[in-house]
This record gives structure tokens, C-alpha cells and sequence, in this order.
């Protein structure tokens, strides 16, 4: 098992003739992941990397029976992009691209709630399910499968969970990276969710940073919801405060969004908080054992 | 990107927020004839810097002569204005906005953000204008209204009604104008895909009319591109140059005061390697991203941005190769190397794709001051004890 994505997804690609597109649909489609098509408006009918483009994501769903988008398309036109996924019926929006205007996102956020389809991101690796289905841009051999479920902000921090989990001797069941930027799709609380159902997820990281308080809420949530061992990591312990580290919503405003509240909050809710990235491994092992 | 004041009340005036008068001047003399073209008998001489707090710093005075404009312009042209937002090296003042006084009877706040939890604007707004708005959130918080505008349906009526009702202001013809007010700010804020907006204080005149006596403004760097008037109010002299030139390179970089720079793949685990160096008894010198698609330029780059800090002793390149080969890092580290002349211990962890490989290339090019490690602990480890001269 596994949670949002799986051997049997049927994936499309907006933004699929591009080079970051074309680049990254080609290493998802080499571990396993089901892309049908894409869409590129104005090269429908053409085929690419053996798969058919078309014109609009409704004629895509329609003619591959897809429901779920990845997301390439450049920052100015990410907005458009998703709002087009969800009213054509895509459950799952992956949105990779890095640089999108928060107003856009705001609107295709609501855009999307409305017309019930999740979506992920943006600026994020994306999600995958171990040796099932990698939907984004994430290096797949460094998820073996296993009974971890990861979540995290950042992309990086993603890999040197999962690799710091699978080099202790475990695995992953689906790892899930929701990006750094202010408005953000599925985010901790909604995951947390579907790995406390998930059979085959005995454990979970998130790992968060400074700046909102989606680690807070998730903490809560935590408290009332979750059975199952969590081990987080937040990153910017360090980080002055008014300073955009990176990520456009990493910023500490004032004295809110500090990372010591944030693991303050989740060790509160009975959390193992790591201080460390270099922990998370030894840190799991240790809720699992 | 943040603006100048008088480049707020500039964006004020085009949507109707009504503002005092004023002109911009970089010269006293420049002042004096503004103060003259302003008209009137007393005038406020502003300093135009990127922070708040300067009243408090002595970057705000009152002229009650041109003579007095004349004198507090020379005083405040070339001052170093430190507030409790510039930190204590201070800002270089090179410009005064010249303002026409007004009778305040009144200070309120008003600001628009984004609300990140409700995903929509918030207008805040406040009795207790004047004040930092942080202590009035601590103190008082009773005293903030709080007002989420849903961008899909846009201001209405009831937000106008909650505002005004909220702010205690009962005179009917005084609603109408504040409402407007509002309504002008959060449209300009829509429109031109600000960040934050900040009038603080908004004042009351003995007139009865509400002005933005003072106006901070933030955009969003993703939206820039379609607002070429605004990013045309950039002004360089407000950053950090380190920081713009390694932007320029698709570095990520932000200086901090410790000893041991840093050159990390990715936001989230540059702060982790920040928060592990910490841990660990050591002190950054940086926070330095070098992007998903790092090569032997920007690799060099950042050795040069890094060695620049007098302050470094030991540098952490810290890298996860995901996508990146870390055999391609592993010679742009040894190419930097050749281009920078880097007279520091250099700690050197490559995981993920092709790690074995890029270990390999480091070993046989057998460089001095480059010191490898296995894993993030044992980087973070390794470059503090180099940072100590162990």
C-alpha cells in the first residue's frame, strides 16, 4: 500500500514538450510510473517520448482516462495551468515549477478546492510511492520501499530522510514533498491523515522550517489524530528572523514562525523532534524498535 | 522587493489614497525649493531608507522654517540611520522626502497581508496607530481588527462595515471615506501583486479626512515580471550587494556572523546544515543554496562569495546529489578550486547519485585543504573542529 499515487496511477504531463518536462517525464516513466500524455497547447496530435499531446487537458483526460497531472509548465503560467487540471476533472495536481505567483496560487488553490482536486505543491519534488510510481523530480533510486511515510517542505531534506531511513534498514511507503512557498496544496495535516490509514505505514517523518504555521497545526492535529510514531525535523533553528531563507515562504514575520515554537508545539504533541538533519535515520529506528 | 516611502505614496496617489504632499529631494538645496513648492509653514523632512523605526533613529524631523528644512536636510543626507530594523551597522540615508504638515488629531493602522492559514488577504487595522504593530499583537491584541477579504469575491460592503464599526468611527460622512480608503488599498494590493502593504500611522486631520502618512510596500519577486513600473522603484543601494551578486549566479545567499561558510543543494537542508553546525558547537557564516542544477561556475562562485567574509575559517560544501551527479560536483569542487584561491579547510560530503564515484575523483586529486566525510553528521563534525584549528 501506499497513499495518493500507486502502480496503477494514470499520469498526464502539463508542460510535457518543454525541456524540464520532457527531461523528467522520461525518468518517470524509466521507474515505473504510468505517464499517457501530456498536453502542450498548439502541438496536439504530435507524439512525445512515444506518448500523444494534446491541445487541452480535458481532450487528455477524455482520451487516456488520466487523473493525474504533473505539473511543468513555467512559473507565469502555473496559475492557468492548474485551474485547467481542475476543471477538467484531474483529481491530483503535482505542481514542480518554482516561482509562481503567490496571487496566482491563491486563486488556483481555491480553484482547485472548489472543484474537489488536491494538489501538491508548488515548488516541490513532488510525491512518490516506492518502486510503484514517481510523479516529479525526485532521484527514485534512493526510495526503497519500506513502512516509512515521509512529508516535507523542503526537497533536499526529502532525499537525506528517505536515504537516512533506508541506509538504518528501513523504507518508504510514499514520501511526499509540499513545498516551501506561502500557499501550498495538501499539507501536513491531510497526509498525516492518509498515512494514519495507510496499513503498510508504521511510522512518519515530517520535516518542516520556519516561516506560517502549518507545523503548529499539524501539531494539533497530531495530538487528537495520530497513533502512529512521528519523528520531525524543523529546519532554520539558526535562521535570523526577516530573512527569506530560500524557500519564498521561509521567513520568519516578527517573532511568528520561529522554528523553536514549531518543535516546542510538536514535541508537545508527543512527537520526536530531531535538532538535527544528520538524526532523522537514528530517530526512526528508534520509534520503530 | 521592498520600495521607498515616497515611492508608496507615489502608487497611493495613482489609486486615490489620499496622502499629504510631498517631493523627493537628494540635495538640502533640492529641499528648501520642494519645501518652497509645497507651500505652507511647516514640513517634514523624511529619510528614505528600507526600514522602519526611523523617527525613533532621528531620520524624521519637523521644519518650521525653510531655514530649519534646509539644516535637518544637510543632517540627514549622509546619515547612517541605525533602527531597530537596520540592525546596528545602520543604513546610508541618500534621499529626503519633503512633506507638508498636517493636524493630526487621530493615528490609526492599516495594513493589508497575506493571510498564509485563511489563503486569502487579511486587512488588519488598528486604533493604536503609531505603535509598532508587533507590541500592539502582544500587548493589546484586542485592539487589532482583523478583516479576510476573499479575493474570488472581492471587498464588499461588510468589510467596509466591520472596519469602520471595529476602528469605533461613528461620523457617517467619515465611514464613507475610510471605507474607500480601504477599498483603494486592498485593490492597489490585488492589483500589483504586493506582498504586504503598511500605513502605520493612517491619520486622522482636523479636517476629517484620513491620509497615509506613512506607506511601506512589498511585492512579490515571482510577479515582478509583470509590473515593470514597480520593478523599476528597485533601488540596489538597499541590498545587500554579496546577496544580489550571488542572485545573479542562481546562488541563494544570506550572510550571517559565524565561522563556517557553507555551500549546500536546496533551501531546507541549507538551513539543516546551519541548524547542525549549531548543534554541534560551531557558528555558520552563511546560508548559501546552490540550486538543483549546480556546476563548476556557481560552485566557484560560491567559494568566492563565501571567501569574501573575512569571518570563515572552515567552509561545509554539502551536497545531495538527486538529479546532480555528484561526480559532476565532485570536479566542479576541484575546478573551483583552480579558480578560487581557497586558503581554508574545505569539508566535502557528496551523497545520493554517483557519490562513490565523486569520492573517488576528491581522493585521487588529493588536495590539501579538502577534507571528505561520509555523511551530514560527520561533515557538520569535521567543520567545526577545522573551524577550531583541530
Amino acid at each position: 500500500m501506499s497513499i495518493l499515487v500507486n502502480k496503477d496511477t494514470k499520469v498526464i504531463v502539463q508542460g510535457f514538450t518543454g525541456g524540464e518536462g520532457t527531461f523528467h517525464a522520461e525518468q518517470c516513466m524509466d521507474y515505473g510510473t504510468q505517464i499517457v500524455g501530456g498536453v502542450t497547447p498548439g502541438k496536439g496530435g504530435q507524439t512525445h517520448l512515444g506518448k500523444p499531446v494534446f491541445n487541452t487537458v480535458k481532450e487528455a483526460v477524455a482520451a487516456t482516462g488520466a487523473t493525474v497531472s504533473m505539473v511543468f509548465v513555467p512559473p507565469a503560467f502555473v496559475g492557468d495551468a492548474v485551474m485547467e487540471a481542475a476543471s477538467a476533472g484531474i483529481e491530483l495536481a503535482v505542481i514542480i515549477t518554482e516561482g509562481a505567483p503567490v496571487r496566482d496560487m491563491q486563486a488556483a488553490k481555491a480553484c482547485a478546492v472548489k472543484n474537489g482536486m488536491m494538489t501538491i505543491g508548488p515548488n516541490c519534488p513532488g510525491v512518490i510511492s516506492a518502486d510503484e510510481c514517481k510523479i516529479g523530480i525526485m532521484p527514485g533510486n534512493i526510495f526503497k520501499k519500506g513502512n516509512v511515510g515521509l512529508i516535507s517542505k523542503s526537497g533536499t531534506l526529502t532525499y537525506e530522510g528517505a536515504n537516512q531511513v533506508v541506509k538504518e534498514g528501513f523504507g518508504i511507503t510514499t514520501a511526499v514533498g509540499i513545498g516551501g512557498d506561502p500557499i501550498i496544496g495538501l499539507s501536513y495535516k491531510q497526509l498525516l491523515k492518509m498515512f494514519q490509514d495507510d496499513p503498510e505505514t508504521e511510522a512518519i517523518v515530517m520535516i518542516g522550517e520556519i516561516g506560517g504555521d502549518l507545523e503548529i497545526q499539524a501539531a494539533k492535529f497530531i495530538k487528537e489524530n495520530i497513533t502512529k510514531p512521528v519523528v520531525a525535523f524543523i529546519a532554520g533553528q539558526s535562521a535570523p528572523a526577516g530573512k527569506r531563507m530560500g524557500h519564498a515562504g521561509a521567513i520568519i514575520s516578527g517573532s511568528a514562525g520561529t522554528a523553536k515554537e514549531k518543535m516546542d508545539a510538536l514535541e508537545a504533541a508527543g512527537v520526536k523532534v530531531v535538532v538535527s538533519p544528520a538524526e532523522i535515520g537514528k530517530a526512526v529506528k528508534e520509534v520503530l524498535s | 522587493m521592498n520600495i521607498h516611502e515616497y515611492q508608496a505614496k507615489q502608487i497611493f496617489q495613482k489609486y486615490g489614497v489620499p496622502t499629504p504632499k510631498g517631493i523627493i529631494a537628494n540635495t538640502p538645496e533640492q529641499a528648501v525649493a520642494n519645501a518652497g513648492e509645497l507651500g505652507g509653514s511647516v514640513w517634514v523632512v523624511k529619510a528614505q531608507i528600507h526600514a522602519g523605526g526611523r523617527g525613533l533613529g532621528g531620520g524624521v524631523k519637523l521644519a518650521k522654517s525653510k531655514e530649519e528644512v534646509r539644516d535637518l536636510a544637510t543632517e540627514i543626507l549622509g546619515m547612517t540611520l541605525v533602527t531597530h530594523q537596520t540592525g546596528p551597522e545602520g543604513k546610508l540615508v541618500q534621499k529626503v522626502y519633503i512633506e507638508e504638515g498636517a493636524n493630526i488629531v487621530d493615528e490609526l493602522y492599516l495594513s493589508v497581508v497575506l493571510d498564509r492559514a485563511a489563503e486569502m488577504p487579511i486587512i488588519m487595522a488598528s486604533t493604536e496607530g503609531g505603535m509598532d504593530i508587533e507590541t500592539v499583537a502582544h500587548e493589546t491584541p484586542e485592539k487589532i481588527i482583523k478583516i479576510a477579504v476573499d479575493p474570488s469575491f472581492g471587498f464588499q460592503g461588510y468589510h467596509g462595515r466591520e472596519l469602520v464599526f471595529g476602528l469605533g468611527i461613528t461620523d457617517k460622512a467619515e465611514q464613507k471615506k475610510m471605507i474607500d480608503f480601504a477599498k483603494k488599498v486592498y485593490t492597489l494590493y490585488m492589483e500589483n501583486d504586493a506582498e504586504m502593504i503598511e500605513i502605520n500611522p493612517l491619520i486622522k486631520t482636523a479636517e476629517g479626512n484620513f491620509l497615509a502618512l506613512d506607506g511601506k510596500m512589498g511585492f512579490d519577486d515571482s510577479a515582478l515580471g509583470r509590473h515593470p513600473d514597480i520593478e523599476d522603484m528597485r533601488d540596489i543601494s538597499e541590498e545587500d550587494p554579496d546577496e544580489r551578486e550571488a542572485s545573479q549566479y542562481g546562488l541563494s545567499y544570506i550572510a550571517l556572523d559565524g565561522e563556517i561558510g557553507c555551500m549546500v543543494n536546496g533551501a531546507g537542508l541549507a538551513m539543516g546544515t546551519m541548524d547542525t553546525i549549531n548543534y554541534m558547537g560551531g557558528t555558520p557564516a552563511n546560508f548559501l543554496d546552490v540550486g538543483g542544477s549546480a556546476n563548476a561556475e556557481t560552485v566557484a562562485k560560491g567559494f568566492e562569495i563565501i571567501l569574501k567574509n573575512p569571518n570563515v575559517k572552515a567552509i561545509f560544501v554539502n551536497i545531495f546529489g538527486g538529479i546532480v551527479r555528484c561526480d559532476r560536483i565532485a570536479n566542479g569542487i576541484l575546478e573551483a578550486t583552480k579558480l578560487v584561491d581557497v586558503n581554508v579547510p574545505v569539508i566535502v560530503r557528496l551523497d545520493g547519485t554517483n557519490a562513490p564515484e565523486a569520492a573517488e575523483i576528491l581522493k585521487n586529486a588529493n588536495i590539501d585543504n579538502v577534507i571528505a566525510a561520509t555523511d551530514l553528521g560527520d561533515g557538520a563534525a569535521k567543520a567545526v573542529a577545522a573551524a577550531k584549528g583541530e
